[in-house]
């Protein structure tokens, strides 16, 4: 049973999305399909999971603000108290699956993962799934600030119920969806009905992949533009047929301008640079994870430094930040440095402007 | 020299305890083991989240996955004491005279020995529950706090206010003072004596390096020990004002290796510490003098418990491997 103490941790897959949108009918799916694996499922309320699984735990959110000071730093009591309980006897389940409320904040899920000890040390959290309404998103994001955060915080997005909007309206939707979160993976679904190896197992929060299996993060210049306008109504793009196969990183859109929708609060801001000086750059990222952490969602960046054979890949929720080694460049690779941020009242200039000053200048290159 | 006898079981242990002078395993899957001319199982429940020994019985009473509610006799017979469908049950206490409580959501029940219950509502989870060593009153630890209530009484509770997640809630054996387990890595303490009126004396222990996940208080209660540290970081109560402007003793410190577990033996004054790698030592509070009861097993101690004449110390651990200690052999 030593194992059971050095075991890989169990990963987690935080479903979130408002009331209809289809949270039910995708777990109701991962629960009935033939794949093999078993899942622990937390959820508020029962509902409607027609599923008989003695796996399904019931748990009232409970927000706890830590008392560090730090208003943005809350986690999720009930998650914790669960998933301590579930972990005694980890060989029932593969995997855990969190379902949130509609109207819950991602952020307190998520930042449970990073700050209880507890929790850390036996699971990993996998990746953050939102389902979005196709049909009433415009109408949630005028009365819900909720709506937008499930959305800037997720790591993959699931546009359902897309059989109930014209194609004109679905794409007005994507963009949308686009502006709020420009690094999500979108996939566009009716009835919650998707391959779920896009949504389980994605390694999201994963330093090692997290950006391994996404070959276009945040690529601005060697990618195609194809899809970064609204299509219009004789658009014959391959996304209008719902060939699953072609989804994914294929719809990075990289115009973050201002909204088209005047609700849209949430920002992003993507930084690119050169070769990075570390003795500049970590007291920077500390810096900015420290003062704009209430404003920021999530950042995301792969970073080259000066003299390192291998890239750097960070990530961080509000102020939490974690970074590490990822692979050595390949031959070829162009050696540059990406960083994004998803969040408010971002100040872009200077985000600009003393990630630039990061920067490695040539005599610092023959220093290293 | 102290001599294990070892139980070998499958998975986790969620608590130990001796009835008479029988030594019970409650394993996490929901079977609880003994030690009776031989080892002994029931299946107790679907999936076992707490199990705590009765003193005025000489029970168990566990909770579990499947919502309920159990008390378990010393020949291992169980008796229903509530069913709560799909509810987790994972706080559970002892009372006076055969009374139980427990939680589950925001409310706390109490099913009085004539079988009425009552119950008590918070605005938070209940996270922890425990009787007042005298009269009829329990206290609930929740969010920013921990509410006094007496059972027998309507009315508004006493509400002892501390900002924070609270986890679980111990009385001192004296009844003078109110310790919280908390989210972050530190104990909360209340003198509940001071004169009416006069402000609440409040008690902050912190320091720690993890979180404090369990306590035990020594014979008459003059010390608390707790584990959260890598070494069980004792606290002296003897004082009207407990252990405010005082410093705790560090005892079996070891490098790196965390306490898990601590139990106060019931006659010395010395303290059974569990560490992460399943090491068990006993060591004194007078001169921190320590002896090894266990060498590291397969995982950290989760639960240990003495007999009632302290001869006997009964051990569990995460991995499964259990046993008794006899330390007078």
């Amino acid at each position: 049973m030593t194992e059971a103490t050095t075991a890989k941790p169990i990963p987690v897959t935080v479903l979130t999305g408002y009331l209809g949108a289809g949270k039910t009918t995708l777990l109701n799916r991962i629960l009935s399909e033939n794949h093999g694996r078993k899942y622990a499922v937390i959820v508020n309320e029962f509902g409607e999971i027609g599923i008989d699984n003695d796996l399904i735990v019931e748990s009232d959110e409970e927000i706890y603000e830590m008392n560090n000071g730090c208003v943005c730093c809350t986690v999720r009591g009930d998650l914790i108290r669960v998933v301590e309980g579930l972990m005694r006897r980890p060989g029932r389940f593969d995997a855990i699956i969190v379902e949130t409320t509609g109207l819950a904040d991602p952020v307190p899920v998520a930042q449970t993962f990073f700050m209880d000890d507890d929790v850390r040390a036996k699971t990993e959290l996998d990746a953050v799934v939102a389902l979005v309404d196709a049909k009433h998103l415009p109408l949630r994001l005028k009365d819900s600030r909720e709506a937008e955060d499930q959305i800037a915080f997720a790591d993959v997005v699931l546009l359902n119920k897309t059989d109930l909007v014209t194609p004109e309206e679905l794409a007005k939707v994507e963009a949308t969806v686009r502006v709020i979160n420009p690094t999500a993976r979108i996939h566009r679904t009716e009835r919650s009905e998707i391959d779920l190896t896009k949504v389980l197992d994605q390694g999201a929060f994963n330093l090692e992949r997290a950006l391994e299996n996404d070959p276009h993060f945040l690529d601005q210049d060697d990618h195609d533009h194809d899809h970064d306008h609204a299509c219009g109504p004789d658009c014959t793009h391959d996304h209008h047929h719902h060939d699953h196969d072609h989804h994914g990183h294929d719809h990075h859109h990289h115009d973050h301008g201002p909204s088209p929708i005047h609700d849209v609060t949430v920002q992003s801001v993507s930084l690119r640079g050169g070769e990075m000086n570390p003795d500049r750059f970590f007291p920077w990222i500390q810096k900015i994870t420290q003062t704009e952490g209430p404003n920021i969602l999530r950042l995301k960046g792969i970073i080259a430094f000066k003299g390192d054979e291998e890239r750097y890949v960070v990530q961080g929720v509000h102020m939490i930040i974690e970074g590490d080694h990822q692979r050595r460049w390949k031959d070829g690779e162009k050696r540059e440095s990406r960083l994004v941020f998803i969040g408010r009242e971002l100040d872009r200039e200077k985000l600009e402007r003393t990630f630039k000053a990061c920067e490695a200048t040539p005599a610092e290159a023959a220093a290293h | 020299m102290p001599t294990v006898a070892p139980l070998d079981l499958e998975g986790h242990v969620a608590g130990v305890a001796f009835l008479g002078e029988v030594p019970f395993f409650a394993e996490s899957s929901g079977l609880i083991h003994r030690l009776d001319h031989g080892h002994k199982t029931v299946k107790a429940h679907d999936g076992l989240l707490c199990c705590v020994r009765d003193e005025a019985t000489d029970t168990l009473l566990t909770g579990g996955e499947d919502g309920k509610v159990l008390r378990v006799k010393a020949d291992g017979t169980t008796t229903e004491i509530a069913s709560v469908p799909r509810k987790w049950i994972s706080q559970v206490a002892a009372g006076p005279q055969g009374s139980v409580g427990y939680a589950y959501g925001k409310t706390a029940h109490v099913r009085l020995a004539d079988g009425s219950v009552k119950d008590f509502t918070e605005e938070r989870t209940v996270e922890g529950i425990a009787f007042a060593p005298k009269g009829m009153r329990i206290a609930l630890a929740r969010y920013n706090g921990v509410s006094l209530h007496w059972v027998a009484m309507a009315g508004q509770p006493t509400a002892l206010e501390w900002k924070g997640a609270h986890t679980g809630v111990t009385f001192s054996p004296d009844g003078r003072f109110v310790v919280t387990t908390m989210q972050e890595n530190a104990l909360h303490g209340w003198k509940l004596d001071t004169k009416p009126g006069a402000e609440t004396r409040h008690m902050r222990m912190t320091g720690y390096p993890a979180k404090v996940k369990s306590t035990s208080w020594s014979v008459k209660g003059k010390w608390l020990a707790s584990s959260g540290a890598p070494a069980a970081i004792v606290w002296p109560f003897q004082a009207k004002d407990g252990p405010m402007g005082k410093a705790p003793l560090e005892l079996g410190t070891r490098a790196n290796i965390m306490v898990t577990q601590v139990a106060c033996h019931p006659v010395e004054e010395i303290a059974a510490i569990g560490y992460a790698d399943g090491m068990i030592l006993v060591v004194r509070f007078a001169d921190s003098k320590e002896v090894l009861l266990r060498r590291p097993g397969k995982g950290a101690i989760t639960a240990m418990a003495w007999s009632k004449n302290g001869r006997q110390l009964a051990f569990g651990s995460e991995a499964g491997d259990c046993g008794v200690v006899d330390i007078a052999a």
